[in-house]
């Protein structure tokens, strides 16, 4: 089943009241299947179409507020185009879910991969979650529902453009009942209604806004405990692990672990097969949930490895890659390892098994930290660069 | 928010911290005197948000949302479709309401998809004539001549070079069946169209010309007296179209100079001073449009509202 209809799928499984989008490449197959699914009449919500991805944030953000469960979808530009919105939705703690069909941003216009969108709004208050096949992407919206509602977080679930959204794979869709069993119907903590009339969205000075936004960075860090749980209960309701903050690959006794986010870990399980077959003691680190970051599951993962290669698409210009950022600040008052920023894969460039062991193959020779783009076309070099 | 033993008599309560004399605070207290209890409101970032909320405080006795700025209509929308979806509609009204930057400038994207989708929503536009909220600067719908922050008059200048975006016609455009415009100095008059809007299902479009005091620059006590000049001059016609068909125009017995209107307010002043006579000249002639309204298919391109 295509990445784009599977999600679909998951989305009417978790009997959404309001479902509002705007059509954005590579987000338009699970709009396009969910407006299917209301022709049909499988999907029983409140559809709209807005005129723009800022109205379907805000159309969502209305929804929610008066406690329907709300969804939406979108990609890049459209993403920035919300951001306005995205940043209110969590700070009036509502708990949408979103699609992001991860793409990159112009300019240049580039309708390809890469993660540079979802990365940016790192800090609005969002969840984030970055799947990595369209099992997980299934598994992990019928998740995102039961965490934003259980925290008034809203969530955001990232999918790689194309590479899922595009692409077929055998996917298991669980059954109604399973689902409904797994998540009930939302019971808001507040609501706009009348029994008491509630005033949502005022205007707060310094002298309290700064510990409305502590409460929120707390309630995010406690979220890493929720997200776990919540990933133990949905393995013991379908069968199947697939949630939680990372996940590891060959990762016992490792000299060099190559840490990355969303579908790129396909390929790089791939090359650490081969690596290990030559002899080369390399792991992998998957980080599933972005925000809030799991310092702690990542530092017990490492612990005693010396030599880390974060290998991303995005970067975070005059830096480095804001995965390796991130990387870094995790071991802040720890060991840490050498830690190297390989940036790749942008714009839909492609990343081969090839590069990657290459960047293993260099990591074990010389674990010196550094920043890399990595596949870069040396005819297209400014001369001074060559 | 809903205390403990008070007996609610307004459903925007007092005690804000408006102006003295706030047209806006005057019509927003009989927009929700006219809808009663049953009502969410989708209120837009600006003067009436700031000072009807500021934590932990608020003047709303019902359910009531501020989001941002520009998506008042849109946030209306979901609201809208979702207790419907989740069958809670039953004897809801959804109010969204905005100023005039917040609904002809930076909001319009939002509005426009609200009234072509057909959502069951009043949009209110309270019209104070420009960015108040921010220290008077100039929007879409500051009339010409008009001196703002932003369109001071100097050497070069003679304040606001524009005329008003027509809202009430941009909505008839829409589709929307019921667009009308009213002020505060015609309290009962604004508060039936409120509650014929209410009557009507789809999209509604109420525009209230809501003196300012500070950003205007007359004396507190006017307000009403202001917006009954805006009226009688014709600068500010209230009118009622239904279904594309204007309705009801509501006509002076005797239409008095705009000067009448001008001289007591402070952004105006400098067009009695020598050069001022041509934006005097583009007010009467706007005036003058106005005075043209009549019943009958509201036309494209001709007035109502200011802007001609």
């Amino acid at each position: 089943m295509e990445g784009s209809k599977a999600v679909a799928e998951a989305v009417r499984l978790c009997r959404p009241h309001v479902v509002c989008a705007y059509p954005i490449t590579p987000q338009t197959h699970i709009v396009e299947e969910l407006s299917r699914m209301v022709a049909d009449g499988r999907l029983d919500a409140g559809f709209v179409l807005a005129e723009s991805e800022f109205g379907a944030a805000s159309i969502v953000l209305g929804g929610s507020a008066v406690g329907g469960r709300a969804y939406t979808a979108t990609s890049s530009q459209g993403l920035l185009l919300m951001v306005e919105v995205i940043f209110n939705i969590a700070g009036l703690r509502l708990p949408v879910v979103m699609t992001c069909a991860n793409r990159a941003v112009s300019a240049p216009i580039n309708i390809w991969n890469d993660q540079q969108d979802a990365v940016s709004i790192r800090d609005s208050g969002w969840i984030q979650l970055y799947v990595e096949d369209n099992q997980e992407a299934v598994d992990t919206h019928i998740q995102a529902f039961r965490i934003a509602e259980e925290l008034m977080i809203p969530v955001m679930v990232c999918m790689d453009g194309y590479v899922l959204t595009h692409t077929m794979e055998p996917v298991d869709i669980p059954e109604q009942e399973e689902v409904d069993r797994f998540l009930p119907p939302y019971e808001p903590a507040y609501r706009l209604d009348f029994d008491d009339p509630f005033t949502m969205g005022a205007m707060v000075g310094p002298e309290a806004y700064m510990e409305t936004r502590f409460h929120v960075h707390m309630d995010m860090m406690e979220a890493r405990g929720v997200i776990r749980r919540v990933a133990d209960e949905y393995a013991e309701a379908f069968g199947r692990h697939r949630g939680g903050l990372i996940e590891t690959y060959d990762i016992e006794g490792a000299d060099v672990v190559l840490v990355s986010m969303g579908s790129l870990l396909g390929t790089m399980r791939d090359a650490v097969d081969e690596l290990r077959e030559e002899g080369l003691k390399v792991g992998l680190l998957k980080v599933r949930c972005f925000r809030p970051f799991p310092k702690e599951a990542i530092n017990d993962a490492l612990k005693g490895v010396g030599v880390v290669g974060v290998i991303e698409k995005d970067v975070s210009l005059g830096l480095e890659g804001t995965l390796c950022s991130e990387m870094r600040a995790a071991f802040c008052g720890e060991e840490s390892p050498e830690i190297s920023s390989f940036i790749m894969g942008l714009g839909g460039r492609d990343v081969t098994v090839e590069e990657i062991k290459r960047v293993a193959r260099e990591l074990v020779a010389d674990p010196a930290c550094r920043v890399e783009f990595r596949g870069l076309k040396e005819e297209l070099m400014r001369g001074d660069e060559r | 928010m809903a205390r403990e033993g008070a007996r609610v008599i307004n459903l925007m309560e007092p005690g804000h911290t408006g102006c003295a004399g706030c047209g806006q605070a005057i019509a927003a207290r009989l927009v929700l005197k006219a809808t009663g209890p049953r009502v969410i409101v989708a209120n837009a970032t600006g003067c009436l948000e700031v000072y009807t909320t500021t934590y932990p405080r608020s003047s709303w006795e019902v359910p009531w949302i501020h989001s941002l700025f520009e998506n008042a209509a849109a946030v209306a929308a979901g609201m809208e479709v979702t207790l419907k979806a989740m069958g809670r509609y039953e004897g809801v009204k959804i109010i969204a309401q905005a100023g005039d930057g917040g609904t002809a400038d930076i909001g319009i994207g939002c509005i426009s998809g609200m009234f072509e989708r057909g959502h069951d929503i009043l949009y209110i536009c309270y019209d104070n004539e420009g960015y108040m909220n921010t220290g008077y600067q100039r929007s879409g719908l500051t009339p010409p001549g008009a001196r703002t922050t932003t369109s001071p008059p100097g050497r070069l200048s003679y304040g606001n070079r524009t005329r008003k975006k027509n809202m009430p016609m941009i909505a008839v455009a829409h589709g929307v069946p019921y667009v009308a415009t009213a002020t505060v100095s015609e309290p009962r008059d604004l508060m039936r169209k409120v509650q014929r809007a209410l009557e009507i299902e789809g999209p509604k479009y109420l525009h209230i010309l809501v003196p300012c005091v500070p950003g205007w620059g007359y004396e507190s006590e006017l307000t009403l007296e202001v917006a009954r000049l805006a009226v009688e001059t014709m600068l500010f016609p209230l009118i009622e179209i239904e279904n594309g068909v204007i309705t009801k125009v509501r006509k002076p017995k005797e239409i008095r100079p705009v000067e009448d209107y001008l001289r007591p307010q402070r952004r105006f002043a400098h067009l009695f001073r020598p050069g001022g006579e041509e934006v005097l000249e583009e007010l009467r002639r706007i005036a003058a449009e106005n005075s043209r309204l009549a019943t009958g298919p509201a036309m494209l391109g001709g007035p109502p509202g200011e802007g001609g």
